[in-house]
């Protein structure tokens, strides 16, 4: 299980080699990207933002919680941060399990959870020149947990 | 006792820093230093009442004491993916 915040470019390959075991008759990558346009307006790129030190700790608590979901600890995941282009990779994640229903469902968990409760920004920039911090989730707290 | 306070994306543009060190009375809860800092005024008002903090990098609620040294962030809605 690996889960890491990068500033280098990511593709289905960084994530994909880590996954993979001989029982595993699944293997699973998504990769979240960076859209041309959001909401009708242009969009040329987007910036990334981490608390770092705490998404680090945050993806791996969502890593290890999808494997002790689906049963399987072949799960790589990584987000980036930094400036992104149009059609650059964002977050991948892969996951291989020995039947396909683990690792869809894995995987639908860890991207559910990075936009949850990940703690990364994106301020979105337009092609007029402008740019937006767009509006985001509410993580939960402790405190909204026991309620 | 002394906390750390880090402020990211959208809270940082609001109040034009991305850190600083509050001096705080002993007992002080993080919503007391989100109260402290919205009185500071100017460009601090504008914070947020009740923002979502994480405590030395765990989200917590407004309630948890303080302790000496603490890094407290505070975070807006996030948007990772």
């Amino acid at each position: 299980m690996e889960a890491w915040i990068t500033r280098e470019p990511l593709d289905a390959s960084t994530v994909l080699s880590r996954v993979g075991a001989p029982e595993d008759g699944a293997v699973l990558v998504f990769l979240g990207t960076v859209r041309n346009e959001n909401e009708g307006r242009p969009v040329s790129g987007m910036r990334y933002e981490a608390y770092e030190a705490m998404a680090g700790r945050v993806l791996a608590a969502i890593a290890a919680e999808a494997a002790a979901r689906i049963g399987s600890d072949r799960i790589a995941v990584a987000h980036r941060v930094g400036e992104l282009a149009v059609g650059e990779v964002s977050v991948a994640i892969a996951v291989s399990s020995p039947h396909r229903a683990e690792a869809f469902d894995g995987c639908r968990y860890i991207i559910e959870e990075v936009k949850r409760r990940l703690p990364v920004w994106k301020e979105e920039h337009y092609t007029d020149g402008s740019s937006a911090w767009l509006d985001g989730a509410t993580p939960p707290t402790p405190e909204a947990a026991h309620e | 006792m002394r906390v750390k306070v880090l402020f990211f994306a959208h809270y940082r543009d609001l109040v034009g820093t991305d850190g600083l060190e509050v001096e705080l009375p002993a007992g002080s809860t993080a919503a007391m230093l989100v109260d402290r800092l919205r009185a500071g005024g100017g460009r601090f008002a504008r914070l947020p009442e009740a923002p979502i903090v994480a405590i030395n990098l765990e989200y917590a609620p407004l309630g948890t004491l303080l302790s000496d040294g603490d890094e407290v962030a505070l975070i807006p809605p996030v948007a990772g993916g």
